[in-house]
C-alpha cells in the first residue's frame, strides 16, 4: 500500500482530493448521498470522463491529441441518426460509431507515423475535418434516439432492469444490493476496465509507456513503437467516440457544436494533468484521467449547491486548474542539479 | 575452428561523412568470450550497434550463423539471438523492473501479459545476478545506476541469448557486481553462447576473454587469441605507431598565482570536501573512475549546483556564481566545455555561426542589437583560430565531424575570452588528429594565463597535458601528483584508492 | 521538386506557401469568373479590405511565433486578446490603449514565470490562465457585451485609411517589421532560436533562458492585446468571446508558414505568408459560399497536405 502510494502518488493526491471535494459536496447538498443525486452527477461526467480517457493515450506517449473533442462531436452526429428502431438496427449503429470514432483515430496515427508531423499539429487540422464531417451530418441540432434507451442508460440499475425487464424487470432478489448504482457510472468504469486495463497488459500497451518514459530505450529495446503510436491514436478515437454515443443517447440529439467541441479537448487535458499522468508522458493512467474529469466536475457541482454566482464557475475552474499544476511545479526549487530541470 | 557465429564481410558506415568503419570483416565463434579493444573513437561502439541492429551499415554483409542476413531492427537482432547491453542503458524508468525484465516478450495468459509470472521470471534472474534485495515491483527510476546496471544484465539473461554484447557493462559497478559478471560470464561461455566484451579496463579483459581484436581508426587490426600478444604489442596496436602520444611541451612546474581556491567543497553525496588550488596559467588534471565526482565538480564551479558547500574563491571573488550566465559574465570569466557536446553543447540544428556566437552575443552587439559586422568578424576569427574546416558558416552544425563540431564548442567559449576553462572530457569521440590540435590549442590558452580544469576518462591525456593532476575516489581527493610523479600507475594505484598497488 | 531541392531549406516552406496562396487566388479568380464574369480577387480594394480583417490575426499570429520559436505555445491568446479590449474600451479616453496592451504585458509576465520558472507545461499553464482571464472578464460584465464603446484613436487604428491603405494594415506591417528585426538582429531573437533548438545548451551557453522565455510570452501578449484593441476599435466595441475564432488560425499560420511547432526554425516572412494565406483560403471560400462544413474541411486537408508536402521536401535535403 505504501509503496502503491510511493509510486502513484499524483494519482493518490487527486484521489484524496476528489474525496474530500465530492464528500463534503454531499454533506452540504440538501438530498445528499441520494440516487437521485449520484445519477444526475454520474450523467454530466461521462462524456468528459470518456473524452479525458481518449486524451490520456496519446498523453502517455508524450504526444497530444487536440481533436479528441471533435471526434466525440462527430461520433454524437452520426450515433443522432443511427440510434432508432429494431434492437438490431440500435446495436449496429452502436457499432458504427465507435467504428467511425476508432477509424478517424486510426487516421490520425497513420497521419503522425508515416507523415512524420507533430501530433499536435496533425490533430489541429484532423479536428478540423471532423468537425466539417459533423456539420455535415447535422447542419443543425437534432435527431432522434430510442427512448428506452435514453432512459435505460441514464439513470440507475433498477432503471435499466425495469426498462428492459431483466432481472424481473429489477426486482430480482440478487439485484438488489446494485439497483442504486447509475448505469453512466458503469458504462464508464465498465470500458476503462474492459477496454484499457487489458491493453495496458499487451506488449502494445506497455510500449506506449515506454516510448513516453524513454524513446531511445523503448527503440535500443526492440519495441513496436509504430504500432504503438498508431494503437493509441486510435484508443484515443474509439474513446472519444464512447464519449459522443454516450452524449447521443443522454441528449438524444446530435450537435454539431465547434465551440463545445473545443471546450471539451481542453477540459481533457485539464482532467489528464489533474489526475497526475505527466504531460512529457510515460506516467499516469487512463482512470486517474477519469479521476481529473471528476474533480473537474465536482468543483462544478459547487456552484449548485453552493449559491454561488454562476459568473464565477469559470474563474474559479481557472484557478483551482492553475493551482493544482503550479503545486506540483513547486518541486523544481527543490532541484540541485539545475540540469534537470532542461529535459 | 566451427562456423562462426556472427560474421561481418567488408562492412563500412560513416556519418556526416565521417568513416565510423571501413571495410571491417569481423567474426566470433560460440563458446567463447571475445575481447574488442581500442581508442576512444575507434568504432567499437558502432561496431556492436551494426551487429545488434541499431544501425545500418553502408556496405557490407552480415552473416549470422553462415547465413548472409539483413539486420533491420533491434527487434530482428533480438529474435536471432543477438542480446546487447547499451553503454546508454536501455531500461525504461517508468516500469517497474519485473516490466523491464521481461520487456520483449512477456510471459502471456490469454493473450496478456501476465504480471505474476513475470515477478516469478524477474526473482529468478535477479537471484541469477545477485540481486535478490531489489524488488522487482520497484520503478527502475528509483533504483540507483549500479543496480539498474545489474538489472540490464539480468535483463539480457532473460533473453536466452546466443551473442551477448557487453559495452562498457562493468563501468559503474561495485566489485561484487564485477565478480557475479565474471561468474556468469564463464557459465555463458561452458553454455556455448559468444559474449563480445568491450572494457577500457585491461586487466578485465586480460582475466575474461580468450580472443581479443583490436580497432583502431575504423579498421578491425588484428583478432588473436589472449596470450598470443604482450600488453605493449597490445597498446602499440591499439595506438599505431605513427600516433604515439604527440603532446605539446609541457613547462617547468612552478610557483602560480591561485585563481581558483576551493576549501571543503560538498554537494549531495557526491562531493565530499573537495580542497585545490587552480593557479594562472596552470593546466589541472582531474582523474579517477567514471562517477567520482569530477563532473559534479566542475558542474559546481559553473553555477549548474545548488546547495554547495565550503568555501570557493574565483580571483577576487568569493563564492560561486548562481548560473551559467553569471559564471560567464563575472570578473573571472568562466567557460565549460561540457560533457556531451549534442545535447549540452551545440544547437544542432542551427548554424555554425550561430553556435559560435551564442555564448558572445553581448560582445558583438550594441544594447540589445546585433551588429552583422562585427558578428561575421567574430565568427571568421573562431573559424580561422580553431581552424574549422566547414563549407560555410552558415551551414548546420550537425552536417560537421565529431571533431569539429568539438571545435565549435571550443570556439563559442574562446569568445568570450575566459579566464578559467572547465572541460569535461573534451577529446571524447573524436579523432587523433583533431584531439592533437585540441592540446596544443590548451597549452597555448594556458601560456596565455588561462587556467584549466581538465577531466578526462583517458590516463594517458592526464599525463600529457596537465601540469598537476589529482584524483578523485568517492567525491575526495585521494591524491595529488605533480610533474614526473604523474604516471599511468600512480594515476590507477589512486583511482581504485589502493596506494601503491598496481593495476 | 528539383528546383526546390536546389533552396534553402528554410525558405523552402515560405516558397510552398507561396505557391499555394497564388494557387488559391487563381482558383477564385476561376470561380469567380465563371459564375459572375468579374474578378474581385484581384482588385486592390478588395485585397486590402481582406488584409485588414486579416491584420488581427496578423498580429495574433506574430507574437505566437515568438513563443513558438521557443519551444513553447501560447493558449492564452483568445481571453488576453477579448481581456484587452474590454479593459480598453472601459477605461476608454487617452489611455485607453496603454490600459489594454498592459493587459497583454501582465499576462505574458505570469505566463513567462509558470512556465520558465514554475516549469509546468506551457499547453496546460497558458490554458489555465486562459480560463482565469475568461472567469475575470465574464464576473466583470456579467457575461454580456459591455455598453462601452471603442475611443476615436482605437476606432481611427482599425478602420480609417491612410493614403487609401487601411491603417490596421500599417499597424500590422509596422509590428512585422518590428519582429522581423527583433528575429534576425537583436540577441533576445538569436537567443529565441538557440532555446527552442535547444534549452539545456542554451542555459549552459550563458544564456538567461527564463527572462528570454518570459519575454516571448510578454511578446505574444502584447500582440494579442493589440490585435484586441484594434478588434475591439473595428467593431465599436468589446463583446464575449472575440478571441475564439484566432487561436487556432494562429497556430495554423505559424506552423504553414514553415515555423517548426517544437520551436527552434522558421522566419518571421513565412508567417507572414501564413496568415495571407489563410486569410485568401477563408475569403475565396466565403466568395464560392462554401458551407461551414466544408470550409472546415478543406481547411484541415490544406493544413495536412502542405505539411506533408514540407516533410517530404525536408526528406529530400536530409
Amino acid at each position: 500500500m505504501t509503496r502503491w502510494i510511493g509510486q502513484n502518488r499524483g494519482f493518490a493526491a487527486a484521489l484524496a482530493l476528489f474525496l474530500a471535494l465530492y464528500l463534503s459536496y454531499h454533506l452540504i447538498h440538501p438530498r445528499g448521498f441520494s440516487t437521485a443525486v449520484l445519477v444526475q452527477n454520474s450523467n454530466e461526467l461521462v462524456a468528459i470522463g470518456f473524452v479525458a480517457m481518449a486524451q490520456t493515450v496519446p498523453v502517455l506517449l508524450g504526444g497530444l491529441d487536440l481533436s479528441v473533442g471533435a471526434i466525440m462531436t462527430l461520433a454524437a452526429c452520426v450515433a443522432s441518426w443511427l440510434l432508432d428502431g429494431s434492437p438490431v438496427q440500435i446495436a449496429l449503429g452502436m457499432i458504427a460509431t465507435l467504428a467511425v470514432g476508432a477509424g478517424f483515430g486510426l487516421i490520425n496515427g497513420l497521419i503522425v507515423v508515416y507523415g512524420r508531423l507533430q501530433p499536435i499539429i496533425a490533430t489541429l487540422a484532423t479536428g478540423a475535418i471532423a468537425i466539417g464531417l459533423a456539420l455535415l451530418i447535422r447542419p443543425n441540432p437534432g435527431g432522434t434516439v430510442d427512448g428506452d434507451l435514453n432512459w435505460a442508460l441514464t439513470n440507475s440499475i433498477y432503471d435499466f432492469a425495469e426498462t428492459y425487464g431483466i432481472a424481473n424487470g429489477g426486482e430480482a432478489a440478487w439485484l438488489q444490493p446494485f439497483i442504486n448504482i447509475p448505469v453512466p457510472l458503469i458504462l464508464l468504469f465498465g470500458t476503462a476496465c474492459l477496454v484499457w486495463l487489458p491493453f495496458k497488459r499487451t506488449v502494445t500497451g506497455r510500449t506506449i509507456y515506454a516510448v513516453g518514459s524513454a524513446e531511445g530505450a523503448a527503440f535500443a529495446s526492440g519495441l513496436p513503437i509504430d504500432r504503438a503510436r498508431i494503437a493509441a491514436f486510435t484508443l484515443a478515437g474509439f474513446f472519444a467516440a464512447c464519449g459522443g454515443l454516450y452524449l447521443a443517447i443522454q441528449t438524444s440529439t446530435g450537435n454539431a457544436d465547434v465551440v463545445q467541441a473545443g471546450a471539451y479537448t481542453l477540459n481533457s487535458i485539464a482532467a489528464v494533468v489533474l489526475g497526475g499522468t505527466a504531460l512529457l508522458g510515460g506516467t499516469g493512467g487512463v482512470i486517474a484521467s477519469i479521476l481529473g474529469a471528476m474533480i473537474l466536475r465536482a468543483v462544478s457541482f459547487y456552484f449548485r449547491i453552493l449559491d454561488i454566482d454562476p459568473l464565477l464557475q469559470p474563474l474559479i475552474e481557472g484557478i483551482v486548474l492553475l493551482a493544482a499544476v503550479s503545486a506540483v511545479a513547486f518541486r523544481t526549487f527543490r532541484v540541485k542539479n539545475q540540469l534537470e530541470l532542461f529535459r | 575452428m566451427q562456423r562462426p557465429i556472427v560474421e561481418l564481410s567488408d562492412v563500412s558506415i560513416s556519418f556526416a561523412g565521417v568513416k565510423a568503419l571501413e571495410g571491417v570483416d569481423f567474426s566470433c565463434h560460440a563458446g567463447t568470450t571475445h575481447g574488442i579493444l581500442g581508442e576512444n573513437g575507434a568504432g567499437k561502439s558502432t561496431l556492436i550497434k551494426i551487429i545488434s541492429g541499431v544501425l545500418k551499415p553502408d556496405y557490407g554483409t552480415i552473416a549470422l550463423n553462415g547465413k548472409t542476413v539483413s539486420v533491420s531492427g533491434p527487434a530482428e537482432a533480438a529474435d536471432a539471438g543477438i542480446v546487447c547491453m547499451f553503454q546508454e542503458l536501455s531500461l525504461i524508468p517508468d516500469l517497474s523492473v519485473a516490466d523491464n525484465i521481461s520487456l520483449q516478450r512477456p510471459p502471456r495468459r490469454l493473450g496478456l501479459i501476465d504480471k505474476r509470472a513475470q515477478i516469478v521470471r524477474a526473482e529468478k534472474l535477479l537471484s541469477r545476478v545477485r540481486c535478490e534485495d531489489v524488488d522487482p515491483r520497484a520503478m527502475v527510476r528509483d533504483l540507483s545506476l549500479s543496480r539498474r546496471q545489474m538489472i540490464e544484465v539480468a535483463k539480457a539473461l532473460g533473453r536466452d541469448p546466443k551473442v551477448l554484447i557487453l559495452d562498457e557493462a562493468t563501468s559503474a559497478l561495485t566489485q561484487r557486481d564485477v565478480e557475479t559478471i565474471y561468474g556468469l560470464l564463464d557459465e555463458l561461455r561452458d553454455d556455448g553462447v559468444c559474449s563480445l566484451f568491450i572494457s577500457h579496463r585491461m586487466h578485465e579483459i586480460d582475466a575474461l576473454c580468450d580472443r581479443l581484436s583490436v580497432f583502431r581508426n575504423g579498421h578491425h587490426v588484428e583478432t588473436f587469441a589472449k596470450g598470443e600478444r604482450s600488453d605493449a604489442e597490445i597498446v602499440r596496436l591499439m595506438i599505431g605507431r605513427d600516433v604515439t602520444a604527440k603532446f605539446p611541451p609541457k613547462p617547468a612546474p612552478r610557483e602560480r598565482a591561485p585563481v581558483v581556491q576551493l576549501d571543503d567543497l560538498r554537494w549531495q553525496d557526491r562531493l565530499k570536501g573537495i580542497s585545490l588550488t587552480l593557479g594562472r596559467g596552470e593546466i589541472l588534471g582531474i582523474g579517477g573512475l567514471d562517477g567520482q565526482g569530477q563532473k559534479e565538480l566542475l558542474l559546481a564551479l559553473f553555477g549548474v549546483l545548488k546547495g554547495v558547500g565550503g568555501t570557493v574563491t574565483v580571483g577576487e571573488n568569493s563564492g560561486l556564481p548562481p548560473s551559467p550566465h553569471a559564471a560567464k559574465t563575472g570578473r573571472n570569466r568562466i567557460a565549460l566545455i561540457p560533457e556531451d557536446r549534442k545535447t549540452e553543447g551545440l544547437m544542432l540544428s542551427l548554424s555554425i555561426a550561430d553556435n559560435i556566437i551564442a555564448a558572445a552575443l553581448d560582445k558583438v552587439s550594441s544594447g540589445a542589437v546585433i551588429d552583422r559586422a562585427r558578428l561575421d568578424a567574430a565568427v571568421q576569427d573562431g573559424m580561422d583560430r580553431l581552424r574549422i574546416k566547414a563549407g560555410s558558416t552558415e551551414d548546420a552544425v550537425k552536417t560537421l565531424s565529431g571533431g569539429n563540431q568539438q571545435k565549435v564548442v571550443l570556439a563559442k567559449w574562446l569568445m568570450i575570452a575566459p579566464d578559467v576553462i572547465l572541460m569535461n572530457d573534451p577529446t571524447r569521440g573524436i579523432d587523433v588528429g583533431t584531439k592533437q590540435e585540441i592540446f596544443r590549442m590548451m597549452r597555448a590558452l594556458a601560456d596565455e594565463g588561462k587556467s584549466i580544469l581538465f577531466y578526462s576518462s583517458d590516463y594517458a591525456e592526464l599525463i600529457g597535458c596537465s601540469d598537476r593532476v589529482i584524483v578523485l575516489y568517492d567525491g575526495q581527493v585521494v591524491s595529488e601528483l605533480t610533474g614526473d610523479a604523474i604516471t599511468e600507475e600512480a594515476i590507477v594505484a589512486a583511482s581504485l584508492n589502493m596506494q601503491g598497488e598496481m593495476a | 521538386m528539383t528546383a526546390l531541392t536546389q533552396i534553402r531549406p528554410a525558405d523552402r516552406p515560405i516558397l510552398i506557401a507561396f505557391s499555394f496562396t497564388i494557387l488559391i487566388l487563381l482558383i477564385g479568380t476561376a470561380y469567380t469568373m465563371s459564375t459572375t464574369g468579374t474578378v474581385p480577387l484581384l482588385q486592390p480594394s478588395y485585397l486590402m479590405q481582406q488584409l485588414q480583417i486579416g491584420s488581427f490575426l496578423g498580429l495574433c499570429a506574430a507574437g505566437m511565433m515568438l513563443v513558438i520559436l521557443t519551444g513553447h505555445i501560447d493558449l492564452s491568446v483568445p481571453w488576453t486578446l477579448t481581456s484587452a479590449a474590454m479593459i480598453a474600451t472601459s477605461v476608454g479616453g487617452p489611455w485607453a490603449i496603454p490600459a489594454g496592451l498592459s493587459v497583454g504585458l501582465c499576462v505574458g509576465l505570469v505566463n513567462g514565470f509558470g512556465v520558465s520558472v514554475l516549469r509546468v507545461p506551457a499547453m496546460i499553464f497558458t490554458l489555465g490562465l486562459d480560463t482565469v482571464l475568461r472567469g475575470l472578464m465574464v464576473a466583470r460584465t456579467g457575461g454580456f457585451a459591455p455598453q462601452d464603446q471603442a475611443t476615436p484613436a482605437m476606432l481611427y487604428l482599425a478602420k480609417s485609411k491612410l493614403m487609401g491603405v487601411p491603417v490596421a494594415l500599417f499597424v500590422w506591417i509596422a509590428v512585422s517589421l518590428l519582429v522581423t528585426f527583433i528575429l534576425t538582429r537583436t540577441t533576445f531573437g538569436r537567443a529565441l532560436y538557440a532555446i527552442g533548438t535547444n534549452e539545456r545548451a542554451a542555459w549552459l551557453s550563458g544564456i538567461r533562458t527564463r527572462a528570454v522565455v518570459t519575454g516571448a510570452f510578454v511578446g505574444s501578449g502584447l500582440c494579442a492585446a493589440l490585435a484586441g484593441v484594434l478588434l475591439a476599435g473595428y467593431s465599436a466595441k468589446a463583446y464575449q468571446g472575440m478571441g475564439n475564432s484566432f487561436l487556432l488560425p494562429a497556430i495554423a499560420a505559424v506552423v504553414l508558414g514553415g515555423t517548426h511547432i517544437l520551436g527552434g526554425r522558421g522566419r518571421y516572412a513565412g508567417t507572414f505568408l501564413g496568415v495571407v494565406l489563410i486569410v485568401l483560403l477563408n475569403s475565396v471560400l466565403s466568395i464560392m459560399q462554401m458551407p461551414e462544413a466544408l470550409r472546415q474541411i478543406i481547411y484541415g486537408t490544406v493544413i495536412i497536405g502542405m505539411l506533408l508536402i514540407y516533410g517530404r521536401g525536408m526528406r529530400v535535403s536530409e
